[in-house]
């Protein structure tokens, strides 16, 4: 087997718990941040046998990594193995010169930046502390540490955000010019804090949000944004000097690589099997500090399930999707049914999404699965 | 026994003024049953017809009383029944027409009443449910003597349930109803009034002795049809099954044929011997014919063997009941089922999904239509997709509608039936406060939701009762719905022009809210022939991402994706466009109410 070329550490801790967030993690807990990164780095030890080092890319998200404690971070930092691309994400608000200085010294060369939205109105109902000064800030903070790859998180379709406001926040973004920048509708899980609080006024809004997603791609590939995955955006041709600035390390999950996760509910998938590690902070701490890995769910992944996942996440990227002869993982009639209403086009081995089939993409791959 | 000590009788009554009742105290009094076997309503038999507290099947029971032999012969208390029971009435001499003290006629009592009339049988009105603390016996006893040209002291008064008054009933049966008065000496005749379908023993025929007599292991033939068998047994029921060596003229009683098919022996037609054939049948056979029709599918489209299974063992014991297999674009395999009326399939649906567990989806119902093509031809069409493109003329099936309401609602009545494309015939006053309303009506007008709209147009206050008076032109097109330009069969209907534009909009409106968004803009439409009417757009999504998918995202979107592809597999594909049935079953439901 060819070495893993890929690892995500998660970094669950955060100052407090954003309403709408829904990733793994763990708010203050300042005592446990040196023990955590300990168990980090032995559960590393325990799976490194499967990583190519060098490592094409390693990626630290959260959870806010720039939260953790500074000894903590700058330790798991220095011990982790090198990569080609190291990211970090990283909260406008914890975002000093300092710190910009340390992750660059690090080996950080790229950060993705948590924005969100620059509207105050819109950054209180996501819960966020950063205000649109923060993110200005930070972003200078970066580039003055020598930052050339930096991307920006944002968020549309948040409960009172006018079409005005989404394209003040597209605005404010390409005034900062970064490399790169992810925009991500709201997605209101039912149950959550934030849905109870919001649900009912995101309804009464869907209609008009509909827009929002070719609004945000019309915007970005206008200012010269290569579309290049459904919801990820690059500086492409003069823009980017020549340079690739699409996120490697997220490309290995489009492609269908195998990558290596650490932490808690960080996720592996290895050789036709995925694991997901226990969420529980306390469980992880205990079992790794005993030399052993902590609780995981194994998923193995047949052929077909792997086939399905390659359509299903290559469709998603603007280059041509290779069948590689696997005409059984697609329904031919839904094909020729979706080639007519043009949103999809085969040329012999290849397939693509039109512009209007990769804004209904998921849509789209639902039909063509077989 | 002689036919002077033999007396043939029928209850008669709307439904709920104690006709079962009345049927169980006389059972009881005249001791055929003992007081440890009595059960409320011993001549239901089904489950089906003691809860809706209607008989289905007519049987009859012979009683003795003072030394007479009595024959209470059941008959179904329905409009769709119509035909069984004239011929039920037909093996009857007399009646005794029962009327709720608290209710007063009703509109089955005046068509009842009326039927009766028409078979010459002698009316014995008798008020009902005395005992009540509403009870109006007065008013009650004018109304039935209005409706039948009598005098009010001659009604008789009574309560079923506590017994007061039935012995008197009794009585005047012997003393009023005249006694059978067939030839002895004739060939033999029966009137074959009934049938049911035992599993093991075949079809057993309901039979009154008209003329002659008949004997155990005779060779019979149905006059009419020329359906022969050899009669396995003879008898009566008193009230279980008690084998006889003969059945004479004037007697009432069952015949076990051994046919393994009731549709071989139909209700009304006349039974002789094949040794001595009587000359002529007795009068009045008709061949019934259904005139509701409507498609039945199995919501789960693998349940179609279960329901062909339960239709043909349906069929056995409703010889009424048609149906041959249909294939619907949007609901997949089904039968188109033609019933007597309303009531009849809603039986019939009721038992499907009661007896034999089914869920069932029930098209809109619609009625026959007579067609004279532009080519000449004349086709009877039972499913609106049949209706031939190319029409010179259209007849539908009118019914004479008898509405009994208080009087202050008939401006209401009159309204709704005027929407209903009726024509007054006549109105009379029954009693100070209430009238019964004359109108024909088109029947296809009737089952879609008439009755339900007469009942919340009276406060419930309002009954209603018709037959079929025939076929009449009509000024009628074919609505189809077509989904991105594809038509629907399901959703075509035979309707009056006047109403198409209403109920093609009503229609498009619906499938619009009902249908969700597709990947491209689905235009609505409903269109008569090659002219759209109504027209709807159900604009495309504009997204459909799912926007965050990293390496933590996989499993759970793939198996959102698989989820959504499963839910597409329970669609029903209509071209190129995915519908939930539920989308239909609204639209169905929507029928009528536009």
């Amino acid at each position: 087997m060819q070495g893993v070329g890929h690892l995500y550490v998660h970094l669950p801790f955060c100052s407090h718990r954003c309403g709408y967030c829904d990733f793994v993690t763990v708010v203050g807990r300042h005592g446990q941040h040196l023990r955590y990164v300990d168990a980090l780095l032995t559960e590393l030890e325990l799976g490194r046998h499967v990583l190519a080092e060098p490592l094409e890319t390693l990626f630290l998200g959260g959870g806010t990594p720039t939260f953790t404690e500074r000894a903590a971070l700058e330790r798991l930092l220095r011990t982790l193995p090198p990569a080609d691309e190291l990211t970090v994400e990283a909260n406008p608000e914890t975002v000093t010169s300092d710190l910009a200085r340390m992750l660059r010294e690090a080996g950080v060369n790229r950060v993705s930046l948590g924005v969100q939205t620059f509207q105050p109105r819109l950054l209180d109902v996501l819960d966020r502390v950063a205000g649109p000064d923060d993110v200005r800030h930070a972003f200078y903070h970066l580039r003055d540490a020598g930052f050339d790859n930096i991307t920006l998180d944002l968020i549309y379709g948040i409960p009172g955000q006018s079409s005005a406001d989404l394209e003040a926040d597209i605005d404010e973004a390409l005034e900062l010019g970064p490399e790169h920048l992810s925009c991500y509708e709201l997605e209101a899980k039912p149950g959550t804090r934030f849905t109870h609080a919001h649900g009912g006024e995101l309804i009464r809004q869907a209609e008009l949000m509909e827009g929002y997603f070719e609004a945000v791609v019309e915007r970005l590939t206008a200012a010269g944004y290569r579309w290049y995955e459904t919801a990820n955006f690059c500086r492409s041709g003069a823009g980017a000097g020549g340079r690739d600035l699409r996120s490697r390390h997220n490309l290995a999950y489009w492609l269908g690589r195998d990558y290596l996760g650490i932490g808690i509910g960080a996720v592996s998938t290895v050789g036709g099997r995925r694991w997901r590690n226990s969420p529980r902070l306390p469980a992880y701490l205990e079992a790794l500090a005993g030399g052993r890995a902590p609780d995981r769910e194994l998923e193995l992944l047949d052929a077909d399930t792997r086939g399905r996942e390659r359509v299903m996440l290559g469709l998603r990227l603007d280059e041509p999707f290779a069948l590689n002869g696997e005409e059984r993982l697609l329904d031919a009639a839904a094909l020729a049914r979706l080639a007519d209403l043009g949103l999809v086009e085969r040329h012999e081995d290849e397939l693509s999404l039109t512009r209007r089939g990769r804004l209904l993409g998921g849509g789209v791959t639902a039909e063509l699965l077989a | 026994m002689q036919q002077d000590r033999i007396r043939n009788f029928s209850i008669i009554a709307h439904i709920d003024h104690g006709k079962s009742t009345l049927a169980d105290r006389i059972l009881e009094l005249t001791e055929t049953v003992s007081g440890r076997e009595m059960r409320a309503q011993v001549l239901d038999s089904m489950e089906l017809e003691r809860e809706r507290g209607i008989t289905i099947k007519a049987q009859a029971v012979r009683v003795p009383w003072k030394g007479q032999q009595l024959n209470l012969i059941d008959t179904p208390g329905h409009v769709d029944f119509t035909y069984e029971v004239s011929r039920s009435l037909q093996a009857c001499e007399g009646a005794v027409l029962v009327v709720d003290a608290a209710q007063g006629v009703e509109a089955q009592t005046v068509a009842n009443a009326y039927l009766a009339i028409e078979n010459n049988l002698e009316l014995l009105p008798v008020v009902n449910k005395i005992d009540l603390p509403q009870a109006d016996p007065d008013r009650a006893a004018r109304e039935l003597a209005e409706l039948i040209g009598g005098d009010p002291s001659d009604v008789l008064r009574i309560s079923a349930k506590t017994g007061e008054g039935v012995a008197e009933v009794l009585d005047a049966i012997v003393e009023r109803i005249p006694p059978p008065a067939g030839n002895r000496d004739a060939p033999p005749r029966a009137l074959i009034f009934d049938s049911s379908y035992d599993q093991y023993r075949g079809v057993v025929a309901f039979v009154r002795v008209v003329d002659g007599a008949f004997r155990t292991r005779e060779r019979l033939q149905a006059m009419a049809q020329g359906t022969r068998f050899e009669a396995e047994e003879l008898g009566f029921f008193s009230p279980t099954m008690r084998a006889s060596d003969t059945l004479e003229a004037g007697e009432v009683g069952y015949v076990i044929t051994g046919l393994k098919d009731v549709g071989r022996l139909r209700v009304g037609d006349t039974l002789t011997s094949v040794a001595g054939p009587a000359a002529g049948p007795l009068p009045g056979y008709k061949d019934v014919k259904p005139m509701v029709f409507a498609g039945l599918f199995p919501t789960e489209s693998d349940h179609y063997p279960d329901l062909r299974d339960a239709l043909e063992k349906l069929k056995l014991n409703d010889a009424a009941l048609v149906y041959e297999p249909e294939t619907s674009q949007a609901l997949g395999f089904g039968f188109r089922c033609g019933f007597l009326g309303l009531l009849h399939m809603e039986i019939v649906r009721e038992r499907l999904e009661r007896e034999f567990d089914l869920d069932l989806l029930v098209t809109a119902p619609n009625v026959a239509y007579r067609v004279l093509t532009k080519d000449g031809e004349e086709v009877e069409v039972h499913n609106p997709a049949e209706m031939p493109p190319e029409i010179e003329r259209v007849e539908e099936p009118y019914i004479r509608a008898s509405i009994i309401i208080p009087k202050e609602y008939v401006g209401p009545v009159m309204e709704l039936a005027t929407e209903r494309r009726g024509r007054f015939d006549h109105m009379e006053y029954l009693s100070e406060d209430r009238v019964v309303l004359l109108y024909e009506l088109p029947l296809a007008e009737v089952v879609v939701d008439f009755y339900d709209q007469l009942k919340s147009r009276t406060r419930g206050y309002a009954s209603f009762d018709y037959d079929i008076v025939g076929f009449r032109e009509g000024d009628l097109v074919r609505l189809d719905v077509l989904i991105a330009g594809d038509p629907v069969d399901a959703l075509s209907l035979i309707l009056h022009r006047d109403s198409a534009y209403g109920r093609g909009r009503a229609l498009v409106d619906k499938l619009r809210e009902e249908i969700p968004r597709q990947l491209f803009d689905v235009p609505v439409q409903a269109a008569i022939g090659s002219r759209v009417i109504a027209r709807e757009t159900i604009k495309a999504k504009r997204k459909d991402v799912l926007a965050k998918c990293y390496g933590g995202d996989i499993t759970r979107k793939r198996k959102l994706l698989e989820k959504q592809k499963a839910g597409k597999r329970r669609m029903k594909q209509v071209g190129a466009v995915e519908v939930p049935q539920e989308a239909f079953l609204a639209v169905l439901n929507l029928d009528g109410k536009s």
